[in-house]
């Protein structure tokens, strides 16, 4: 039996010998990696190397096909059952998974509620808070993005930037341990970006969150990640803290892709 | 159309059915008429109710039920869309007491039209479910909500503003089937006209009336619906054509 102690010293997100495919493609393979507790992770890779995968497996959004995924110190994919792990159930998703929240690359806001609204309603319906908790909660995190005075409005009467931070503040609501971002400026405009990074730094330094992003964005993942993991076709080709690997990439890959992705800018 | 125009047509249509009622010749027939579109109006608004209650729980039935309910509500829909409403209705009120089982006429109508048009409705709430983008769905898991809970909030909400316009071609569709129930003993608004025509012979007056009537009765339906989807995507504006 875990105690309190040992669950603090165990990595917030392990990732173990995990394999996901889609038929006979194999999106990633074995992947091993633990993240740990307030860590900032950025992902980065080419296109279809499998970082959206790695998120989305995370947020329970697929079924993964071999390994298993750790949250907090306990088993999420999987469950114990007399001694052994096996495949968890819908409850024990659940309750793990409570745990994880998620800012999405298209916002998806719903859109027939108010940005108070998104932030309200899955902390009424999920977590039992009453009305006037829940709005008290989301009035601060509406705060926190810097949208106090666009509460009522309906996220088509937003811009991408203010949308995309209303997602931020939803997300929040439910006091998730990690948060996962899937190139959540890649469908902005270039000059509301920055609102939207900015507010993901605050984050960084305000809140003992774990974040696990995936970006474009290499002077964001430098200046942000405590940590970046480049991945090939599926694999974690190469990781490491963002000054050596950005100024001395090791392998040749990630060479090429960051020469690549430098000379578009 | 627009609500204006729908309004202007609808008053014309009233007004054109009081001049009516006032006028000498034409007065004796528009109370046993109305007494007639009373009925109709009965059948098609107890018939609505039972349409879309039974395609929201074939849609949901079909879409996330169990095997058994699935399968049941398949054999529903496709049973009800298959036949025709006139053979359902007659199936309903000769048949079934053969089996020990009988229906008021007045409940056969709003049973027969009601399941038939449900059928259909089926179909269109279970395509404005399908219709919702999967992002939707996956922001419900990210915040942790069962299925039902996402339903409930999230989808069924956005999928209702999607069913409005099919769901209004419906509603007339049932209220124009409602001429059926002549056929089952009721002495609905066409009943009523066919009786007032073989016993006066006043054919022009009374079928004038009877159009009139029918038309106030879709023109309302249409008015309702087009304010009901007014109201529904209200916030949803930009982007759309309002
Ligand atoms: N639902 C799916 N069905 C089949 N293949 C998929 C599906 N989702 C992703 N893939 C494939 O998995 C690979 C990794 O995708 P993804 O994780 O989205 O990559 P990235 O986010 O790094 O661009 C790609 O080759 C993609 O085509
Ligand atoms: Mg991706």
């Amino acid at each position: 039996m875990n105690t309190a102690n040992d669950a603090t010293e165990q990595p917030m997100v392990r990732f173990d010998g995990v394999t996901k495919s889609y038929g006979a493609l194999t999106v990633l393979d074995d992947l091993r990696l633990d993240i740990g507790r307030g860590e900032k992770v950025a992902i980065i890779g080419p296109s279809g190397s499998g970082k959206t995968t790695v998120l989305r497996m995370l947020m329970t959004l697929e079924r993964i096909n071999d390994g298993v995924i750790w949250v907090d110190g306990e088993p999420m994919t999987h469950m114990e059952k007399g001694g052994r792990l096996v495949p968890a159930d819908p409850r024990h998703l659940r309750r793990v998974r409570a745990k994880v929240g998620m800012v999405f690359q298209h916002f998806n806001l719903f859109p027939h509620m108010t940005a108070l609204g998104n932030c309200i309603e899955a902390p009424i319906t999920v977590l039992g808070l009453s009305r006037r908790e829940a709005e008290e909660r989301a009035a601060e995190l509406l705060d926190l993005v810097g949208l106090a005075d666009k509460k009522e409005h309906y996220p088509a009467q937003l811009s991408g930037g203010q949308q995309q931070r209303v997602a931020i503040a939803r997300a929040l609501a439910m006091r998730p341990k990690v948060m996962l971002f899937d190139e959540v400026t890649s469908a902005l405009d270039p000059e509301l970006c920055g609102e939207v990074l900015q507010v993901i730094r605050k984050l960084g330094s305000e809140h003992d969150l774990t974040m696990l992003m995936v970006t474009h964005q290499m002077g964001f993942a430098k200046e942000f990640a405590d940590r970046v993991c480049f991945f090939y076709q599926g694999k974690i080709c190469e990781q490491g803290n963002p000054q050596d690997m950005f100024a001395a990439p090791q392998n040749e890959r990630t060479r090429q892709f960051l020469r690549a992705v430098m000379d578009s800018v | 159309m627009g609500l204006y125009s729908l309004s202007a047509m609808l008053l014309a249509a009233v007004v054109a059915i009081a001049i009516m009622a006032v006028s000498e010749t034409f007065a004796i027939f528009v109370p046993g008429l109305l007494q007639g579109a009373w009925l109709t109006l009965q059948i098609a608004l107890l018939g609505c109710v039972l349409a879309v209650t039974m395609a929201v729980l074939a849609a949901l039935a079909r879409l996330y039920g169990p095997l058994p309910l699935r399968w049941l509500a398949n054999t529903y829909v496709e049973v009800f869309r298959g036949t025709s409403a006139l053979v359902q209705l007659f199936w309903l009120f000769f048949v079934l007491p053969h089996f020990g089982l009988t229906l008021e006429p007045f409940t056969v109508a709003v049973v027969g039209l009601g399941l038939n048009v449900g059928a259909y409705g089926a179909e269109v709430v279970r395509g404005a479910i399908l219709g919702i983008v999967p992002g939707q769905w996956e922001a419900t898991v990210a915040l942790n909500m069962t299925r039902w809970q996402a339903l409930r909030r999230v989808i069924l909400p956005q999928a209702f503003v999607a069913m409005i316009p099919p769901w209004g071609n419906l509603f007339i569709e049932l209220l124009k089937s409602t001429a059926l129930v002549s056929l089952i003993t009721l002495g609905d608004l066409a009943f009523r006209a066919q009786q007032m025509n073989q016993t006066t012979m006043k054919t022009i007056p009374i079928f004038t009336l009877v159009l009139l009537m029918y038309l106030v009765m879709s023109l309302a339906i249409t008015i309702c619906m087009r304010l009901l989807e007014r109201r529904a995507t209200r916030g949803l504006a930009r982007g759309r054509s309002a």
